[in-house]
């Protein structure tokens, strides 16, 4: 079996990256590491965070991406999490919301549950199947001057980004997980709780 | 003029509550449903592909201040189970309108278990059930399902017994 080269890049400094002046980017995360990275990034009432729905991100991304057109949302999930609902791939991409963007923290591992080798770990490419689904813009991430790239590339584009991380386990950070005070904060940034 | 199909009331009721999305799994008893969202330029339809997309995709529509209903069959609702977690942990409305299969005069059985499991599942799974069998009392109860959920942030499925849509008819 053909096994993919892991990754080096340090998951904290990638998404401090990605979140970098984050402006009133609407953001998603999936539940795991990437709601704690995200959540170390820098808490904000248009985070989203996912602590369960595993497979649900890109979806709800898409959901808020339609009734806000005017407004730019990321998904910042795992390579389990987008695995688990790999039909998103197809529905975000024939939905075609240009603004929305998935970056896809791929650590080739089940990080939450003991580190076992996930499905891009056994050779499936998240970037290739988000292609072969419709997306039009899809892109990897091996450095931190691609990452950078990346950056600009997820609040202006439509795209798919698959960002190749370490599989070292960071220092748990815990945001907010009461999802009626999640849903509650983010509604209110917007100024849509009367809709 | 004609008086209105029970379907094309369906879809004025949603009209009512203000549903400007809805996500869909195509289905022949919601075609009429189906149909109208993608001719109606007021709305948008989306098609997924499988129903626990639907749930997310609701709950986002949410967060950005619309109101998403969700077509899908009875076969469907065991897709659902854990991503109901989603609308009754943030308290974010959902609404679900499910064609019943396996029920009545049902002519294949790999539709009746899951037929017979979908109201005590979706109980189970913490959302309110209401289940319509008239043709006069479908649309009222899909304009009161949508109130229920969205002023009360709660989830609601409105069933449409497979008697009010019809049994499939398999012909060879």
């Amino acid at each position: 079996m053909t096994m993919r080269n892991d990754g080096t890049l340090d998951r904290r400094v990638v998404v401090a990256e990605l979140m970098r002046d984050p402006g009133d980017l609407l953001v998603v995360t999936g539940l795991g590491a990437a709601t704690y990275d995200v959540g170390a990034a820098g808490d904000r009432p248009t985070n989203f965070y996912l602590w369960g729905a595993m497979g649900g991100a890109a979806m709800i991304g898409l959901g808020i991406a339609l009734a806000q057109p005017t407004k730019r949302v990321l998904v910042v999930t795992g390579d389990g999490e987008q695995l688990m609902g790999m039909g998103a791939l197809a529905t975000t991409a024939a939905a075609g919301a240009k603004n929305l963007s998935i970056a896809v923290l791929d650590n080739a591992r089940f990080g939450e549950t003991g580190s076992q080798l996930s499905h891009t770990g056994l050779g499936a490419d998240l970037a290739a199947v988000a292609a072969a689904c419709g997306w039009q813009n899809v892109a990897t991430a091996r450095d931190m001057d691609e990452v950078a790239a990346l950056r600009l590339r997820l609040r202006t584009e439509s795209l798919f980004a698959v960002l190749s991380i370490s599989a070292e386990e960071k220092i748990r950070h815990l945001p907010p997980r009461d999802g009626a005070y999640l849903a509650d904060r983010f509604r209110r940034a917007l100024g849509v709780v009367e809709a | 003029m004609q008086n209105p199909t029970w379907q094309e009331s369906v879809y004025a009721a949603l009209k009512a509550a203000n549903v400007t999305m809805i996500g869909y799994v195509p289905d022949a008893g919601h075609a009429h449903l189906i149909k109208a969202a993608h001719a109606d330029p007021d709305v948008q339809a989306v098609v997924l592909t499988t129903e626990e997309e639907g749930i997310a995709l609701a709950a986002g529509a949410w967060l950005g201040g619309k109101r998403c209903a969700i077509l899908m069959q009875s076969s469907g609702v065991g897709n659902c189970i854990n991503m109901l977690s989603l609308p009754l942990n943030c308290r974010i409305p959902f609404l679900t309108l499910v064609t019943m299969r396996g029920e009545w005069g049902e002519f294949n059985p790999w539709q009746v278990p899951m037929g017979a499991a979908t109201q005590p599942v979706l109980t189970a799974a913490g959302v309110h059930v209401r289940r319509a069998d008239r043709p006069d009392e479908v649309a009222e109860m899909v304009g009161a399902s949508a109130a229920l959920a969205f002023d009360s942030q709660i989830p609601v499925a409105v069933l449409f017994s497979q008697r009010l849509i019809g049994a499939k008819v398999f012909v060879k």
